[in-house]
């Protein structure tokens, strides 16, 4: 029989086992990697998730099979790293020869100051190793959350269409079999609870172990890949004493499909996510390909970005205009509610003590509505939203029957737009001549604030003319002259 | 009219695209920065307290409860400090640690040593400070308001501009406002101070003028620059951020290590390096010009209000070269350049990849971009009518533009980036785009190469040659990520006709080469790479000596190649020659030194003739707009940049590349947002956006101009190139503008910098 309860920390570090007795709740992975094992080769740049000099690969096994995600070292705490396999930049120069990406990366000057490098080699090792031979856009994509200040990326880009092949060849896919091995021997189906009653980082091993110890101690901080609460440790200086994470609770992070809706568990990352909430509308995707970063999305949970009632988090906006439905569990008590009823006021949710976020049903579209969602900010790719839009259509016969809006960064939670929604009620789509009192009820459901991001006045403005946008492409079934990035036929391609 | 240059070998090393010297480091995390070196027993870290308010007295400091808070050893404050409390890289003014009044918010308070950097930290959070608060001076417009100025005002003056724009039919008129930038190096700043016997102190810091951190911590310690090193092996970044700014943290450092007797190492955090040090100057421009009517200019009255910060830096230099390039390349035959340089209650603004000289080509560039939105005419057709060229070749401050090469340049980027026909294209676009809006812009740069510190101009080298044919060279320029430490290696192979992988580079330290110039103005491949040559040479020339002796030949013939020496006929190995230095008594190492030939510069006359030369290049950007968002993509871009005859071609399309994103991201989303209060609200790079991979087009293309080389005697005739590129980003600028004008033909759209969405919906508004 398996213990109930585990209290050593069990994960490998480039295929080797390791067991630690002394985890310190707050401890990072990055701070584990350079302060304990003084292994020197993962940088520290920003400390709060942002310029991936910190990256490393962690492989797991998702679906049965051995999948390596880059995931930000300075903010992922090291408790949460249970049952992976950890590999830094260190790893990968096997007798003095260089890994395929890092020969590329020389070959292709790839590097000038060097301090990035260390983490664009592990997303790239992860690239390498995700059995895909990319284009540019997807390298693009992977590199977002690796910030370099040098090259201008060109090269580091040909590096990687060049070094990656999409049939891995290195000393890791030689010894899959053994770490697939490895990894299916850590998973003991205990709890892992390390510290005291007073002072502990647990990762309970099913979802009903999770809502217990939770229920037990509501004054704990939950905890799904730490993209938010990393940095209240490594920015606020928070001590948060008592940590439980999501992800390892057996069930907990499943996604289920059916032809209504698709369910995420309250622990599911983003990544894993990701097919079931981009199948419901190109523009989903679109917006999760622009949420933080490969390195975020990795690690960062739909519900955890739900559960943190940021006015700016993406996806809650557009879950609430798709009509998306929050289940939360205490103990062993389920209730479910209307996600725009969550959000009670600015740092407030409809969430009891001991209550956690379990799972978000999103309805798909049924026939004759239309979805569109759109993600304003600064820089296209790894930023946070000055706002976000989203909006969906019931159109019949050319009339709108129904909409539903939500935006983000436009109050101060995630909000729904009631009186533009009455406004565009039974409006003909042909005819932009009669929007004009929808624009302006828009400015009876929002007030915006003006902070570093944006301006109230930018906001408000844009916030009329995205809703103008959206009309305009579902009037005309066209963005061919409304979009510079994310065209919807461009994902109906690639998917 | 280039004759071949006389230094040019046999090339076995120059002109080569080799890999950065530590290519191969970096990518296995083995390139060791100052915080990756194996920690000293007993080293100590050290944490700044930051000042909560921008301008007040400080009426209480309560200390208490951080000297009682865990692992806490000692808490430095102005006290501490045995000299001067002074850490300023000019006339003074930059205290290490605030003494009695705070100037702004994050100026260091005091700083906490303690057993490990997360208790420094800590600690640091709880102090009771109690600050006196007066209302801060924050934007450029209040400090001009209040008449507040770090430095005087400056001024070039040719003709009487006033009167000839008085009097024209064609004027035109604007202001702009052109924004700062954060550094963003990845690696912070970082210094590690060890302490050595008899008062000797040893800096390893992440610094662009290690010279400048021994002086300024001997000062501070009271003790003779000769008891304290710095050293440098590489930075990871510095952009300029670390050519003053690093020395305020490598005082502290070296404090802590003073007072607890201790090693000490002080690494910043990003929020805090973000808020506490030095930026890009921001502007206010106001101008005025006249036209004969086909945009070629009569005269240009414009002054520059440049945001300093509160105390002087580098910002005499910095203003200055903005007036140095407010003509970029263009002729103003009666001109104004005035420059204020404004005191706020804001960080000290500093040095940053082209020192000011950005934001003076904004200028010119808009100006041009300007005049051609009135006339309806292209406009590269008005930058072309105002190009310098003969007869109309005296810059605004006296000095002769010699080696123009900008009418070649922009001919040919013009026709390989087909500009005409998509100039056409993009006006098509625009006829029948309803939501989106393109705009072309093909934009030169002309860059003037010295440091016009005069003085600053000059460099050493240390080469020495080993009795097995190893090298090992070491000059005064420091490695940031530029490539320099490669370029110099592959000088010094060349001039040894030997293999690069003989040249082991070590790394910049004061006790090796003393009394170095910061890496800095582009210059550190034409100072350092001459001065390593120079000693080669010498040693080279006595190596020839022994050769032609031992082994009969005429020593004016003996040649290095190929790893041989070649002297009467024979080959023999260079180590074997080395060898028999040693054993005839022959030394075998040499110090080297270079001063920059020609340049004078008479700052209180405005006369001379401050650069050596000019770097020149032209880069043609298109973009699309979303008119409803702000939206921007950079869709294409072409460069074509004169490096002159090229050191390494990889480095230098390096340089080209990197440089040119970075101005775009300056340009576009890198956007510092003060609160009323002077609080920097953009301290991070969640809310401070430098580009990313897919920020820079697919469509990228970098040529280098096939030069016959520098036709002033640089090493191997090569041309500056770290700075320049940075400013061929205006064309993205201009594209945008373009794009903007394109909703209504003849309007002068209201465009600041950056352009970011909010920004660029402001200047459609504008036009509206």
């Amino acid at each position: 029989m398996a213990p109930r309860t585990r209290n050593r920390l069990t994960f490998l570090r480039n295929g080797r086992r390791v067991e630690e007795a002394a985890v310190d709740p707050n401890e990072t992975l990055l701070d584990y990697l350079r302060l304990r094992e003084r292994a020197n080769g993962t940088k520290e740049g920003c400390n709060e998730g942002d310029c991936g000099a910190c990256t490393v690969a962690l492989g797991a096994v998702r679906d049965g099979r051995l999948a390596y995600e880059p995931v930000n070292a300075c903010i992922r705490l090291l408790g949460t790293v249970d049952g992976c396999d950890v590999i830094t930049v260190d790893d990968l120069a096997e007798d003095g020869r260089l890994h395929p990406v890092q020969q590329a990366m020389v070959d292709f000057h790839g590097s000038q100051c060097g301090f990035c490098t260390p983490g664009i080699v592990m997303t790239l090792f992860a690239l390498y190793h995700a059995g895909i031979r990319p284009d540019r856009q997807t390298v693009n994509d992977w590199l977002a959350g690796n910030l370099c200040r040098c090259t201008g990326y060109r090269p580091i880009a040909e590096a990687a269409l060049a070094a990656v092949t999409g049939k891995p060849k290195d000393a890791l896919s030689q010894r899959r079999a053994r770490t697939v091995l490895a990894v299916a021997e850590m998973r003991d189906g205990a709890d892992l609870f390390i510290g005291s009653a007073r002072r502990f980082f647990a990762a309970p091993a099913t979802t009903a172990a999770l809502a217990a110890l939770y229920a037990r101690h509501p004054d704990a901080v939950l905890v799904g890949g730490a993209t938010d609460v990393g940095l209240w440790i490594t920015k606020q200086l928070r001590d948060l004493p008592k940590i439980i994470h999501t992800g390892r609770a057996a069930g907990f992070a499943d996604v289920v499909e059916t032809s209504a809706a698709v369910r995420i568990g309250g622990g599911a990352t983003y990544a894993q996510a990701w097919d079931a909430l981009a199948g419901i509308d190109p523009d989903v995707a679109e917006v999760l390909r622009r949420l933080g970063s490969r390195q975020v999305r990795a690690s960062g949970t739909v519900g955890g970005n739900i559960a943190n009632g940021s006015p700016i988090g993406d996806t809650p906006p557009m879950l609430i205009a798709l009509g998306a439905e929050l289940e939360l569990l205490k103990g062993t008590a389920r209730r479910t509610l209307a996600l725009e009823n969550f959000f009670l006021a600015y740092g407030r949710q409809d969430r009891g003590q001991g209550e956690l976020v379990s799972a978000v049903t999103v309805p798909r579209l049924a026939p004759g509505q239309h979805f569109r969602a759109y993600k304003i900010s600064k820089r296209f790719d790894q930023d946070i939203s000055a706002l976000l839009g989203a909006f969906r259509l019931t159109v019949e016969r050319g009339r709108i029957r129904e909409a539903r809006i939500a935006f983000g960064g436009m109050a101060a939670t995630p909000k729904r737009a009631p009186a533009t929604e009455t406004a565009l009620a039974g409006l003909a789509l042909s005819d932009p001549s009669t929007w004009a009192p929808a624009m302006e009820a828009l400015e009876r459901d929002y007030r915006p604030i003006s902070d570093m991001r944006a301006s109230a006045g930018y906001r408000m403005t844009v916030a009329r003319n995205l809703l103008t946008k959206a009309l305009h492409e579902i009037a005309t079934g066209s963005d061919g002259d409304s979009r510079l990035v994310g065209r919807r036929g461009a994902w109906e391609t690639a998917r | 009219m280039n004759a071949k240059p006389e230094l040019k070998d046999a090339t076995v090393a120059v002109g080569k695209a080799l890999a950065h010297d530590s290519a191969a480091r970096h990518v296995t995390g083995t390139a060791l920065y100052v915080d990756d070196l194996p920690e000293p027993v007993g080293l100590v870290h050290v944490a700044p307290g930051l000042s909560p308010k921008a301008r007040g007295r400080i009426d209480k400091l309560d200390l208490a409860a951080v000297r009682k808070a865990p692992g806490v050893i000692a808490v430095l404050t102005a006290h501490d400090i045995p000299g001067p409390n002074e850490c300023s890289p000019s006339i003074g003014g930059d205290p290490i640690i605030a003494d009695g009044v705070v100037e702004f918010h994050g100026q260091v308070l005091f700083a906490v040593v303690a057993e490990t950097r997360d208790q420094a930290r800590r600690a640091t959070r709880l102090a009771k400070v109690d600050i006196d608060e007066e209302a801060p001076l924050v934007t450029v417009e209040q400090g001009l308001a209040a008449g507040a100025q770090v430095l005087d005002p400056y001024e070039f003056r040719r003709g009487d501009p006033a009167e000839a724009i008085g009097k024209a039919r064609h004027t035109v008129s604007g202001a702009m406002l052109v924004g700062g930038q954060e550094h963003f190096y990845l690696e912070g700043q970082i210094s590690m101070a060890l302490p050595g016997e008899g008062g000797e102190m040893r800096i390893i810091a992440s610094t662009q003028h290690p010279s400048e951190v021994q002086h300024l911590v001997a000062r501070m310690l009271g003790r003779p620059d000769a008891m304290v090193v710095c050293e440098c092996r590489r930075m990871g970044g510095g952009f300029g951020g670390k050519e003053s700014q690093a020395g305020q943290w490598a005082c502290l450092a070296a404090l802590a290590a003073h007072v607890t007797g201790r090693p000490a190492k002080m690494r910043l955090d990003r929020d805090d390096d973000m808020i506490a040090t030095g930026k890009r100057h921001d502007f206010l421009i106001e101008w005025r010009a006249a036209h004969d009517g086909k945009g070629v200019l009569d005269a240009v009255d414009v002054t520059f209000a440049g945001r300093c910060g509160y105390s002087a830096d580098l910002s005499l230099g910095v203003n200055d070269r903005t007036m140095f390039h407010a003509d970029n390349a263009y002729f103003y035959p009666q001109v104004r350049i005035h420059s204020k340089r404004v005191k706020t209650n804001t960080v000290s603004n500093t040095a940053f990849r082209g020192f000011g000289g950005p934001q003076g080509m904004v200028f010119a560039e808009r100006l041009m971009d300007q005049i051609a939105a009135r006339l309806g005419v292209d406009p590269l057709e008005i930058r072309k009518r105002n190009f310098y060229r003969k007869g109309r070749d005296i810059t605004p401050y006296g000095m002769r533009v010699e080696d123009n090469i900008l009418k070649d340049v922009v001919g040919q980027l013009a026709r390989t980036c087909d500009y005409a026909a998509r100039r056409a294209k993009v006006a098509d676009f625009n006829a029948s785009s309803r939501f989106l809006r393109k705009g072309i812009a093909l934009n030169p740069v002309k860059f003037g190469i010295s440091f016009t510190l005069i003085h600053l101009n000059q460099a050493g080298a240390l080469v020495h040659v080993y009795t097995d044919g190893s090298i090992q060279v070491n000059h005064g320029g420091t490695e940031m990520g530029q490539g320099l430490y490669m370029k110099v290696a592959q000088v010094v192979a060349e001039t040894f006709g030997v293999d690069i992988s003989r040249v082991r580079i070590t790394a910049t330290a004061t006790d090796k080469v003393p009394n170095t110039t910061p890496t800095a103005a582009s210059s550190g491949s034409d100072l350092n790479g001459m001065a390593a040559r120079e000693a080669a040479v010498q040693i080279r020339g006595r190596m020839a000596e022994l050769a032609a002796r031992l082994w009969q030949g005429d020593a004016r013939k003996v040649r290095f190649a190929g790893g041989k020496v070649i002297v009467g006929g024979r080959e023999i190995d260079f180590a074997e020659v080395a060898k028999k230095c040693f054993l005839e008594r022959v030394q075998l190492s040499a110090s080297g030194f270079y001063a920059t030939p020609k340049i004078t510069w008479d700052r209180a006359n405005v006369s001379g003739r401050p650069f050596l030369y000019f770097a020149y290049g032209a880069a043609c950007s298109e973009v699309t707009i979303d008119t409803l968002t702000g939206e921007m993509r950079i869709d294409r871009v072409d460069i074509l940049h004169d490096v002159g005859s090229s050191l390494n071609p990889a480095i230098d399309i390096g340089q080209i590349e990197g440089g040119f994103v970075q101005g775009a991201g300056w340009l576009t989303s890198e956007e510092l947002v003060f609160d009323g209060n002077g609080r920097l609200t953009t301290h991070a790079p969640s809310t401070y956006k430098i580009p990313t991979a897919f920020d820079v087009p697919a469509d990228f293309k970098v040529e280098l101009w096939q030069s016959k080389g520098n036709r002033e005697a640089t090493i191997y005739r090569s041309k500056a190139v770290g700075e320049p590129p940075l400013m061929l980003a205006t064309s993205v600028h201009s594209a945008i503008f373009h794009a903007v004008a394109s909703l209504k033909p003849g309007a002068v759209p209201q465009l600041d910098a950056p352009a970011t969405p909010e920004a660029i919906l402001r200047a459609i508004d504008s036009v509206r």
